[in-house]
């Protein structure tokens, strides 16, 4: 690619098309967000974000988004390793079912999860029998996470250990390395930046999510009261200034995590190229 | 980050000869837990809400999907896609152009800003909408005095909508016109073709796969979203009820079975969603497979 | 799929792409309302559709929105046009006043403070009381798990916190004190909050948690006739008058040309008509006559309301949920 390109045509306009969109539909709607909470003035602002209720549910929210990732992270390296190295019957419909939590709506994954891990429901009424209660506690916000986040650390690991070079495993296995000291010595560190990515996106997905969990939480104050629920009822409750002030930090929170996600794609893409 | 979901070539990697992988034990173990993971969190699930559509029988399920206030929020949903679709396929195309076949400063930091829709909760992207257009909002006054509905109307609906599935044709667009390179463009502009002719008769066809796959994506969730649309709704029956809020009123309606039957149709739609995803995905591989063997004696 | 399947998918393939734009010409009327009143207005709304074209010729439509009372009044707030609002509580509507679309005189424009029936805070328990529930302190019982909403959010919860700090100040001398350490105890036997009514009766009653649901009367009737032979309803010895209010939106009925309408229709819910309607839901009626036909079906307890309990709802709302209340105070002592 030409780093000035004046063969072909449309770059104005095309640009100029791009940055009008994106200014309109993005830009200019989320820029309500820290210039409400500006005029809010700075204590209203500080104290909003130090009240024990909100930094309970922002704890909650980045805690079982954590957990969730790293589940999904161990799970994730797991399925994808399989589903890339390992025949077996059934192998491509699995493979196309991994992305069910991307195409499921969040409602829907919503009532079934709750259905599901009830006291009486089909897998909830087994687990209460041993003391385990699901819906209704950071548990079940937990699990709800576990489940919109399942295809970002697969769907990051597959290309990679795809790519992973054959002849390097047959080296080492040819200088006497077994298999273990193979998938602890050259796999897994070679993995490690795709991992990173990959649990990177499922956390923060997990962070902002709400149709998926908002009915399996119970909405406990101080317990199990997500981020993106408390903005709703602060907005329930007339308090405007109190839901975008929230809603700002949890912006700030997802952009930070978006631009190391980047800079984490990036340095993937540079240890593949090489 | 959208870009996750790229797709990937499937099963193009070739399998290691037997003394490179692991004993058949810890093989079919490994498979084993990958299995019984996947089933916990996915396929119960999955059946689950079909089994709920059909708990008090066929008849019961069809009455759910008939009644009015069921069809008008089907009406309103592909209403909404049909509007959030095409113009985010056009935003795509564009972004698409400008940032794939041009280099110019700031490219990072765009993509960065596109992508940002995907990390933003769902909540705040109604929310804004409402701190915008609200009557309270920074143009409600004026839009009041004018009569337009914005918010807790059709066109709120379809902006929330609009603003959550962003991010995914444009993001599906950019590395495949990236791999197809711009020499192709290049020699049919030389051979006096005009930027059009250009773009549907060299571009078009090479992207096609990609910006199909772009389209299935922003469509599962332009008409999945529920927290955005659930912000700016307001929520009256009939009018701006979309599916997934119908799910949410009718399973607080003691109505479960209708809330599932509604929730299946949503399922359904997320199966076909994967099934043309899995198709698409074969395609495309292809496609770059076929343009990576024409392409490379050509740039020899 | 059989064929008579396949030809159902092909009729509502059908149906849900006609007419996108199937407005219909009748006049439109949208009535914002809170959770439980789903089953309510479906009834009165046909009724009055009725009794409108037989007194005037003409056809008019009425649209619902169902919610948590607070929610409704802030979209109302925010620019959802509704005709009338008919919430849990009339601090709600005040808000919506507070912000210039009602008249502030709003509850004086109606009989009975714009009223057009009560209602009460009853238990519902599961069939034959396993935990053997009477009044308001056996709710504080260790082990006992109560399900109520949020009432930060939800009209019904609200009006079964401040009945529970009523009983407890009572039963401890008249102390406020004596209230506040109540509803403490008693939130502590809550596992979940819902957002609204509705959400609290489905985890009560679908889910199976907990052991007595705080309940509007009507909501508990309700999941009696749903449910047969699973629950049963508590009443206790004294539970606090509720007054759903009503009001036509001023600004947006005038915007509209529909004010006419909407009056109307507030007025037709004081007809016997409607009170009849109002009764048959588990509501209780304003209408002395219709009153007294019902009145079996209607459980007798000792009512307070909330003028005389708390001064108010400007008051109680400020005390107990506003932030920093005394609702707050029992999830983060310190307060603020």
């Amino acid at each position: 690619m030409s780093k000035s390109n004046r063969v072909l045509p449309g770059f104005r306009i095309t640009m100029a098309f791009t940055l009008l969109y994106l200014g309109l539909i993005v830009i200019v709607p989320l820029t309500t967000l820290p210039v409400e909470s500006i005029t809010m003035g700075w204590t209203a602002f500080h104290r909003t974000l130090t009240d024990p209720r909100v930094v309970a549910s922002y704890k909650l929210s980045l805690g079982a988004s954590f957990v969730a990732a790293i589940v999904n992270g161990v799970f994730g390296v797991l399925v994808a390793w399989v589903l890339v190295r390992y025949p077996f019957p059934g192998r491509r419909v699995i493979d196309a079912l991994i992305d069910l939590p991307f195409a499921l709506p969040t409602a829907v994954a919503g009532i079934t999860l709750t259905t599901l891990y009830a006291p009486n429901g089909w897998l909830g009424a087994p687990l209460a029998r041993h003391g385990l209660k699901v819906s209704f506690t950071p548990l079940g916000v937990t699990v709800a996470l576990i489940f919109i986040g399942l295809p970002f650390v697969v769907r990051t690991l597959q290309p990679v250990i795809e790519e992973l070079d054959l002849q390097v495993e047959e080296a080492a296995t040819s200088l006497g390395a077994n298999r273990w000291h193979i998938t602890t010595r050259i796999i897994l560190p070679y993995l490690y930046p795709a991992w990173i990515t990959g649990f990177a996106l499922s956390f923060a997905r997990a962070v902002g999510e709400y149709g998926s969990v908002v009915f399996i939480s119970g909405n406990m104050p101080m317990r199990t009261e997500i981020a993106p629920l408390l903005i709703i009822t602060k907005l329930l409750q007339y308090d405007y200034a109190g839901a975008t002030t929230i809603a700002f930090g949890l912006l700030v929170i997802s952009f930070v995590l978006l631009l190391a996600i980047n800079g984490l794609q990036h340095w993937t893409g540079r240890r593949l190229a090489h | 980050m959208a870009g996750y979901v790229s797709a990937h070539r499937q099963g193009s990697a070739t399998l290691p000869r037997r003394r490179l992988t692991e004993p058949a034990l810890v093989r079919w173990t490994l498979i084993g837990i990958a299995l019984a993971f996947l089933a916990l969190f996915l396929a119960v699930p999955l059946v689950m809400v079909f089994s709920e559509a059909f708990a008090k029988g066929v008849d019961a399920y069809w009455a759910a999907l008939e009644d009015p206030d069921a069809l008008s929020a089907i009406r309103l949903t592909l209403f909404v896609a049909a509007i959030a679709v095409p113009s985010n396929l056009i935003f795509g195309i564009s972004a698409g152009w400008a940032i794939a076949k041009f280099r110019f400063p700031g490219r990072n930091l765009l993509i960065t800003l596109i992508d940002l829709p995907f990390a933003v909760s769902p909540v705040i992207s109604g929310l804004v909408f409402v701190l915008l257009f609200g009557r309270r909002g920074w143009f409600g006054p004026w839009l009041f005095d004018h009569d337009i509905k914005i918010v807790f109307a059709v066109p709120g609906i379809v902006l929330a909508t609009i603003f959550v599935s962003f991010p995914f044709i444009a993001r599906e667009i950019i590395p495949v016109m990236e791999a197809s390179g711009t020499e192709e463009e290049e020699a049919a502009r030389v051979l006096g073709a005009s930027g059009l002719q250009t773009f549907f008769r060299v571009t078009l066809p090479n992207i096609k796969w990609g910006l199909l796959y772009g389209v299935i994506l922003c469509n599962a969730r332009a008409m999945g979203e529920f927290g955005a649309v659930s912000v700016v709704s307001g929520h009256v029956r009939g009018r701006t009820n979309t599916m997934p809020l119908h799910v949410e009123i009718l399973y607080n309606e003691y109505n479960f079975q209708a809330a599932f039957a509604v929730a299946s149709v949503l399922a359904l739609l997320a199966l076909v969603t994967l099934v043309a995803k899995a198709v698409i995905e074969r395609r495309l591989a292809r496609s770059l497979a076929a343009h990576d063997e024409t392409a490379a004696p050509e740039s020899a | 799929m059989t064929f008579r399947s396949s030809l159902r998918v092909a009729a509502l393939a059908a149906l849900a792409t006609a007419g996108l734009a199937s407005a219909a010409q009748a006049q439109t009327l949208l009535n914002v309302s809170y959770d439980p009143t789903r089953e309510l207005y479906e009834a009165v709304n046909t009724a009055f559709i009725k009794d409108y074209a037989a007194k005037t010729g003409k056809t008019v439509k009425i649209e619902q929105s169902h919610g948590g009372s607070g929610g409704q009044a802030r979209a109302v707030i925010d620019g959802l046009d509704a005709d009338v609002v008919t919430l849990a509580l009339a601090y709600d509507i005040d808000a919506i006043a507070k912000s210039g679309l009602i008249d502030p005189a709003w509850q004086r424009r109606l009989p009975d403070n714009s009223s057009p029936y009560t209602s009460t805070i009853v238990f519902l328990v599961r069939n034959g009381n396993p935990k053997g529930i009477k009044d308001w302190n056996d709710l504080i019982k260790p082990g006992v798990s109560v399900i109520t909403p949020n009432p930060k959010t939800s009209g019904g919860a609200r009006w079964a916190y401040l009945a529970a700090w009523e009983y407890g100040k009572r039963a401890g001398g008249g102390k406020d004190a004596a209230g506040k350490d109540f509803v403490a105890k008693l939130y502590k036997n809550v596992p979940v909050l819902d957002s609204g009514a509705r959400g609290s009766t489905t985890t009560f009653v679908q889910r199976g948690i907990g052991d007595v649901l705080l309940s509007w009367e009507n909501e508990a009737f309700l999941a009696l006739a749903e449910t047969p032979g699973k629950f049963q309803i508590v009443v206790p010895s004294v539970s606090i008058l509720a007054e759903p209010p009503v009001a036509v939106v001023d600004k947006n009925v005038d915007h509209h040309n529909t004010r006419a309408i909407a009056e109307a229709y507030l007025k037709f819910l004081y007809t016997p008509e409607a009170q009849e309607i109002i009764a048959k839901n588990h509501y209780r009626p304003r209408d002395p006559k219709v009153l007294a036909k019902y009145a079996s079906a209607l459980p007798k307890l000792t009512l307070f309301t909330i003028d005389d309990a708390f001064g108010g709802w400007q008051k109680a709302q400020a005390a107990h949920f506003a932030d920093g209340g005394s609702f707050d105070q029992i999830y983060v002592p310190s307060g603020r």
